[in-house]
């Protein structure tokens, strides 16, 4: 139950700032100045925006299916909400450790597929109809190829334990009980003869333990892209086309629900891309011979150091990811469906493929 | 700049080079956040010239400064009105109400020297009319009816836009037009008097 409060608290947090770094990012990169009014900066801003929403009428459409309409903002934000629980935080911080995170996760993240079609159909409008549909053939979509980098990365860790995963990237590796006697090889490759166990940092994420994952991680960004609704695929929400998909007829408290459940899926995918390609909560920074600065940034496990560490690590790297996923929106013009769909099966899907092909070879090499 | 035909590559290498340039775009806007524009006056050889940074102003608070010879909302300074009915008569909306009352005596000169002699019970712009074409300044005699820097004056009322730049209260304007009333009544009595005498005599 605590681990349920306190990740929802920390959701709630993450998910304001990025709101109001949204529009700051966005008035930017635009050359205008964002908010300014509400606190110091324009800072207070989206909790403003919340507490107006919550303020507001909910208003129900005679026309719609009204079970569905009301069930259906809860169930998406449920269905992202359940994947944090098995989101390693710090290398002894999980709300929910079990064995097979990944596969968990992968699972409880299509339900979203559910409920936005419940939101589109329940609506009764043919905008939130059109939306409804448009974005559930791209999630579903979407989801092979991130499955597949998802699946690579899987392969060369050979677990799916986001927390065993998390380990395997850092210098604290042989701390993960079932690890204690494992080594970490340059490239993953043994007969480069380099040892980078105790090296840690940038040097045993994954990405450069198996450096195929440079292209999955590639490959996954863009997919969660699309999976998280988020420009250059945001067909389904094509404000000046659909008005605003889905969740057009939804207001108050309900819209607010599904605000915060877009903005959490952004933060779930790439707290995901983290884990399992960017080395999780370990810092970036190796030891250099006498230079220890792998330790010096880890702080002991168990302690509050390795939390603090830990976290800071992990958020930073999501952060840096968000940004990009920011700066990404306000760059590219949106993709027309026959684009998204052939970016989708006829080049993303086969990539994938082939990198799961790589990544098994490789991991063969890594023993 | 060279006008070359665009042509559209489609390789691998010229995608990820032209998405990496939109990329290096936005950067570059976020990075050069942190200059403003600055409120630089029209003459200002940066006013044209200032291709880096935020280009938006927070507008109640900071504003570019207007021309001298904009046009926005006119100010009458009473005090060196001389009441000639000019910008009324060449106003081509209408929007100026002009009455005037004769002084009994002068009542002072304005800036530029010229004699008052009339006084306004009301000098009323309707600034909702006025179509600031400017055409009252340039004929006003004494220079006193000229355009202000302020064009932020939107109201709620309507009523609000016609603007009254009288300084006579109701009753001093009242007791003007009596006192010109009294006075011609004399000048009347006087006359009668002067007519009586001469027909007498
Ligand atoms: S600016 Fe033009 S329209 Fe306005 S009061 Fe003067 S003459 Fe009339
Ligand atoms: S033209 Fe000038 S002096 Fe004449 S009435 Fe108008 S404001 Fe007064």
């Amino acid at each position: 139950m605590l681990a349920f409060v306190l990740t929802l608290v920390l959701l709630l947090s993450i998910v304001i700032v990025l709101a109001y770094a949204e529009r700051k990012v966005a008035a930017f990169m635009q050359d205008r100045m964002g908010p300014t009014e509400a606190g110091p900066y324009g800072s207070l801003q989206a909790v403003l925006d919340v507490l107006k929403l919550l303020q507001k009428e909910d208003i129900v459409p005679a026309a719609a299916d009204k079970k569905l309409f009301k069930l259906a903002p809860i169930l998406i934000f449920a269905a992202v909400f359940a994947g944090f629980a098995v989101i390693p935080f710090t290398p002894d911080l999980v709300p929910a450790g079990i064995g097979i995170g990944v596969f968990y996760l992968l699972a409880i993240i299509s339900l979203d597929v559910v409920g936005l079609l419940m939101a589109g159909w329940g609506s009764n409008n043919k905008y939130a109809m059109l939306g409804a549909m448009r974005s559930v053939a791209q999630i579903v979509s979407y989801e092979i190829p991130a499955a597949l980098a998802i699946l690579s990365a899987v392969m060369v860790c050979q677990s799916l334990d986001f927390q065993e995963i998390s380990y395997q990237q850092g210098v604290l590796m042989n701390f993960f009980p079932g690890l204690g006697s494992e080594v970490n090889w340059l490239f993953g490759l043994e007969a480069l003869g380099i040892n980078t166990t105790y090296v840690g940092g940038i040097t045993t994420w994954n990405i450069f333990r198996a450096p195929i994952l440079l292209v999955s991680f590639i490959i996954y960004f863009i997919a969660s892209l699309a999976e998280s609704n988020r420009a250059p695929f945001d067909i389904p929400e094509a404000e000046s086309e659909l008005v605003a998909g889905f969740h057009v007829e939804y207001s108050g408290f309900r819209f607010a629900m599904l605000f915060l459940a877009e903005y959490s899926m952004m933060v779930l995918v790439s707290l995901v891309a983290v884990i399992l390609f960017l080395g999780s909560w370990n810092t970036p920074l190796p030891n250099l011979g006498p230079i220890r600065l792998a330790y010096w940034t880890t702080g002991t496990v168990g302690e509050l150091s390795g939390m603090l560490w830990g976290g800071f690590w992990l958020l930073s790297k999501t952060f840096m990811l968000l940004f990009l996923q920011l700066q990404i929106r306000w760059t590219y013009p949106r993709l027309r469906v026959d684009q998204l769909m052939h970016l989708c099966w006829k080049v993303l899907t086969p990539i994938a493929l082939a990198v799961v092909l790589i990544a098994g070879i490789w991991r063969l090499l890594m023993i | 700049m060279e006008q070359k035909t665009i042509k559209h590559k489609f390789s691998f290498w010229h995608v990820v080079k032209s998405l990496a340039s939109g990329l290096r775009l936005t950067w570059k806007h976020f990075r050069n956040a942190k200059n403003r524009r600055t409120p630089e006056y029209v003459t200002d050889k940066n006013y044209f010239n200032q291709p880096e940074g935020l280009v938006t102003l927070k507008y109640p608070y900071e504003a570019i400064p207007v021309p001298d010879n904009g046009r926005y909302r006119l100010h009458n300074e009473i005090d060196d009105c001389i009441v000639c009915d000019l910008c009324a008569k060449i106003c081509p909306v209408n929007c100026i109400t002009i009455e005037s009352v004769k002084a009994t005596e002068e009542i002072g000169m304005t800036s530029d020297g010229t004699k008052k002699r009339l006084y306004a019970p009301v000098f009323d712009i309707d600034m909702a009319k006025c179509c600031y074409c400017g055409l009252c300044t340039t004929v006003c005699p004494t220079d006193c009816l000229t355009m202000t820097p302020v064009y932020d004056f939107a109201e709620v009322d309507i009523k609000n836009m016609i603007y009254h730049f009288t300084d006579l209260s109701l009753e001093q304007a009242e007791e003007k037009k009596q006192l010109l009333a009294k006075q011609q009544e004399e000048m009347a009595a006087a006359k009668a008097a002067a007519l009586a005498a001469r027909n007498k005599g």
